[in-house]
């Protein structure tokens, strides 16, 4: 097989499972200030506490090895992403702070701040992670030293603001899924009423977004004529995103959260369908985007970095699923909770 | 307004790496030390012990989270401010980050979860393996990061491809690029580093509780784990030390000059320069405290062999003596310290007056500091040391920038950081500092006395402090069952 082919798929699978796994904590984290009483707030940190720090992993690791696999690629997305991609590092620090040190004092102003805090590096980094994905939709200018040519202001298009809007809503409707998972009684019944509302919201963005994206930016569907299968997908993505209502209503929120995952895995699926074979297409000229072959390592490094994850990943599954399995169950607050 | 990029990002990288260096030493230390305190209670059955792992897993469980926070900006920053850079070593460094993610943060962070959380959710047995896969992964993650960096320093196992704008390295042999000359005794040191400072860090919290006469039958099995730890470790330390120097001094020949403040290479042997201040301009080292010929003799064990010094290389390929000087010897320094400090414990404990010497115990309380700054002195000189090198003999730092990235974009970059990591480092002060005040009550009195059991500790700190259980003379538990004796010792005045 195509090494090259082959690390842009598992870069996909990578950033998928970043999506879905930190995709249901951001949600509950734009989601906290609605929860009325320190219990209730306590209980959303906690519904995500043990799990988080690992799904943040599968960002790290998804960022490792686009340096590893694709230098150029990290080279020129991270630079040219400079401010936007400071402002998510300053989300990320302020979330996980904000999970560990929120209940360590019970000053109520300490609390808010914290639960302040926690909500608005949710929104901002879930945002921000949409804007990057609609960037690259769209590309980049792009010199031909692979170099940006650009500034700030060509990353705040309305198109990538449209993709951070969708990616909000996107996690709101998984998170509040999770959360209705991991609660019960009259906060349960509550979230019900998110849950559908959060689905709504997802709906319409993700209408929009498809219909913009098919007008405006041609060159990501092109795609589709050259590889004709990926209209499955495009299937069952509408079947999965159909079935989430119909799991709610029915009273299956297990099936809405596997729903509301594989809707997550298809768009990212469909964004490497509109990116392929490039990983950073050039505005200025499309001779000059960056593709998983100008972009890459050498061969050899990608045989190597195959063993590696031949190697690794049954270890990872492994224990994600021991660790979800230890915690699976409604929340319960204990005396090693935040 | 022009702003030097450069010198921008170097403080910049500076600021976050060191701020980020903070937690790792004190996880990797920590854990292993968690690792200790559970397998003494596997071994022992004593409850006593698991309740001292689990105040000490909230210790260790902040400074996770400030890792790992801090953490995932040195990944972005490659890319950002040093674009060039990542392009350049993406081949050989890459696979090592990858590495790094799949083989020890997944561990780490997965396992980090019942080891905080689980305490009641799994098995002893289960935490048990929780907690040395934690520590495991600790370590691997310094493993990796240790082999991309001391590639960087000695670079070994590659070729370079392609000219001018697009040259750069590609791997031809992983194990060589891996296990390249530098990596393994930069690994061994880095970690014993880490393990000091978690031997120093039992030691000042329970040297703290001793002096305040609080959990005082706690502070004393914490202390002395503590300081069997230290022991080892900082008498581990220059041996690999020494090891790192030779090699240096065959690899990185002007960056052990400039650590030896050595600007003229000379004829016969060369001294070694215990202390002295660096004078740049003129090129020497004034009012120097030298060992003649112990330099040579350290490197080539020939006292009258010379070491190359300073003047062998262009004024361009030269490190920042001072900078590399000062930092190295301090490290030194306070590695002899650490060395002499755990002596003169033993020397009081055999004594068996340790538990009682106040001023030796306040000591202790601030010594953490010594192994903290030592950490990261020690990396400074390893860093400035190669310069002007980011790639050492390969890329210049000054070649290595993001081309795309403006001087006010990192300006910007920079306030942002010293702003959260002010706060972030008042954060840490106030909840560890509330922690440590609140100590290990709530944990201890879970601890059933009938079901404690002795152990060697409790013998060996019994032995060195015939006293008893406190410092205001609480009475000894004489010749009392062992359950006895564990109520006595662990329930004290607050």
């Amino acid at each position: 097989m195509d090494l090259n082919v082959l690390w842009f798929g598992l870069l996909g699978v990578l950033l998928s499972g970043y999506a879905i796994l930190d995709g249901f904590d951001l949600g509950v984290g734009m989601l906290h200030l609605r929860a009325r009483t320190d219990t209730e707030r306590r209980v959303f940190m906690n519904s995500i506490g043990p799990l988080w720090d690992g799904n943040e992993v599968w960002l790290v690791t998804f960022g490792g090895a686009l340096f590893a696999a694709f230098p150029h690629a990290y080279a020129t997305a991270f630079s040219a992403f400079y401010v936007p991609f400071m402002v998510l590092l300053f989300a990320l620090i302020f979330r996980a702070v904000s999970m560990e040190f929120r209940s360590k004092r019970t000053s109520p102003a300490w609390r808010r701040g914290f639960d302040t805090a926690f909500f608005a590096s949710s929104a901002l980094a879930t945002f921000l992670f949409g804007v990057a994905v609609g960037n690259s939709m769209m590309g980049l200018p792009i010199g031909a030293d692979m170099e940006f040519q650009g500034g700030l202001f060509d990353l705040l298009r309305p198109y990538g603001l449209l993709v951070g809007a969708l990616a909000v809503t996107t996690f709101l409707m998984h998170g509040s899924i999770y959360l209705y998972l991991k609660t019960d009684g009259e906060l349960q019944a509550r979230i019900y009423g998110w849950m559908k509302r959060a689905f709504f919201a997802f709906l319409t963005a993700y209408a929009v977004v498809t219909i913009v994206t098919l007008f405006a930016i041609p060159h990501a569907v092109r795609n589709f004529t050259e590889f004709p299968w990926a209209w499955v997908v495009v299937i069952l993505n509408a079947l999965a995103i159909a079935n989430i209502p119909r799991a709610i209503v029915q009273g299956r929120p297990l099936y809405a959260f596997v729903s509301s995952s594989c809707t997550i895995a298809a768009l990212i699926f469909l964004f490497g369908m509109a990116l392929f074979p490039n990983l950073i297409y050039s505005t200025l000229d499309p001779e000059w985007s960056l593709t998983i072959y100008n972009a890459a390592s050498s061969q050899k490094t990608l045989g190597i970095m195959r063993t590696i994850a031949v190697m690794g990943m049954p270890f990872v599954l492994a224990y994600t699923i021991v660790i979800y399995w230890t915690f699976r169950g409604k929340v319960e607050l204990g005396k090693f909770s935040y | 307004m022009d702003l030097d990029v450069l010198l921008l990002s170097r403080f910049q990288f500076a600021l976050t790496i060191m701020f980020h260096y903070i937690f790792p030493p004190l996880t990797i230390g920590l854990g292993a030390a968690l690792v200790v305190m559970e397998t003494t209670y596997m071994v022992t059955k004593d409850p006593q012990y698991r309740a001292m792992a689990k105040f000490w897993t909230k210790i260790f469980a902040i400074n996770f989270a400030l890792g790992v926070a801090t953490g995932i900006v040195m990944e972005f920053q490659f890319g950002t401010n040093w674009a060039t850079y990542s392009r350049y070593v993406g081949d050989v460094f890459g696979s090592a980050l990858a590495a790094e993610g799949i083989f020890a943060f997944f561990l780490e962070s997965g396992f980090l979860a019942v080891l905080v959380f689980g305490w009641d959710r799994v098995s002893d047995r289960m935490h048990f393996f929780s907690t040395i896969m934690v520590a495991i992964g600790a370590t691997f993650s310094a493993v990796w990061i240790v082999v991309a960096n001391s590639w960087q320093q000695t670079p070994a196992g590659f070729h370079i491809v392609g000219e001018g704008l697009f040259a750069r390295a590609e791997i031809t042999d992983f194990w060589a690029m891996v296990f390249n000359p530098s990596s393994v005794h930069r690994l061994v040191h880095t970690l014993i580093g880490a393990y000091i400072l978690g031997g120093f860090l039992l030691m000042s919290i329970s040297a703290y509780y001793m002096l305040k006469d609080r959990h005082v039958a706690f502070g004393r099995k914490t202390f002395f784990l503590g300081l069997i730890f230290a022991t080892v470790f900082s008498f581990a330390a220059p041996i690999t030390g020494h090891y790192q120097a030779v090699t240096v001094s065959k690899t990185q020949p002007a960056k052990l000059a400039a650590f030896e403040g050595h600007y003229e290479t000379g004829a016969g042997g060369t001294a070694l320069t215990v202390a002295g201040i660096v004078d740049e301009d003129a090129g020497k080292v004034r009012y120097a405290i030298a060992l003649p010929g112990m330099l040579s003799w350290l490197v080539y064990g020939d006292a009258s062999k010379p070491v190359t010094g300073l003047d062998a290389f262009p004024e361009n390929d030269r490190p920042p003596v001072a900078a590399s000087f000062y930092t190295y010897h301090l490290m030194v320094g306070l590695g002899a310290f650490f060395a002499l400090l755990c002596v003169v414990a033993w020397f009081f404990f055999w004594r068996r007056t340790l538990f009682t010497t106040r001023w030796l115990l306040w000591v202790f309380v601030f010594a953490v500091l010594g192994p903290m700054i030592a950490n990261q002195v020690g990396w400074v000189a390893a860093e400035v040391g190669r310069q002007p090198w980011i790639v050492y003999g390969l890329l210049r730092t000054s070649d290595a920038l993001s081309k795309a990235v403006r001087g006010g974009e990192v300006l910007f970059s920079i306030v942002l950081f010293t702003v959260i990591y002010l706060f972030l480092l008042f954060l840490w002060f106030s909840v560890l500092n509330q922690k440590i005040k609140h100590g290990p009550e709530d944990e201890m009195s879970e601890v059933d006395p009938k079901k404690r059991r002795w152990s060697w500790i409790d013998a060996a700190v019994l032995l060195s402090a015939p006293d008893g259980a406190s410092l205001t003379g609480a009475k000894s538990p004489g010749g009392g069952s062992p359950a006895g004796d564990g109520r006595s010792s662990d329930q004290e005045v607050r």
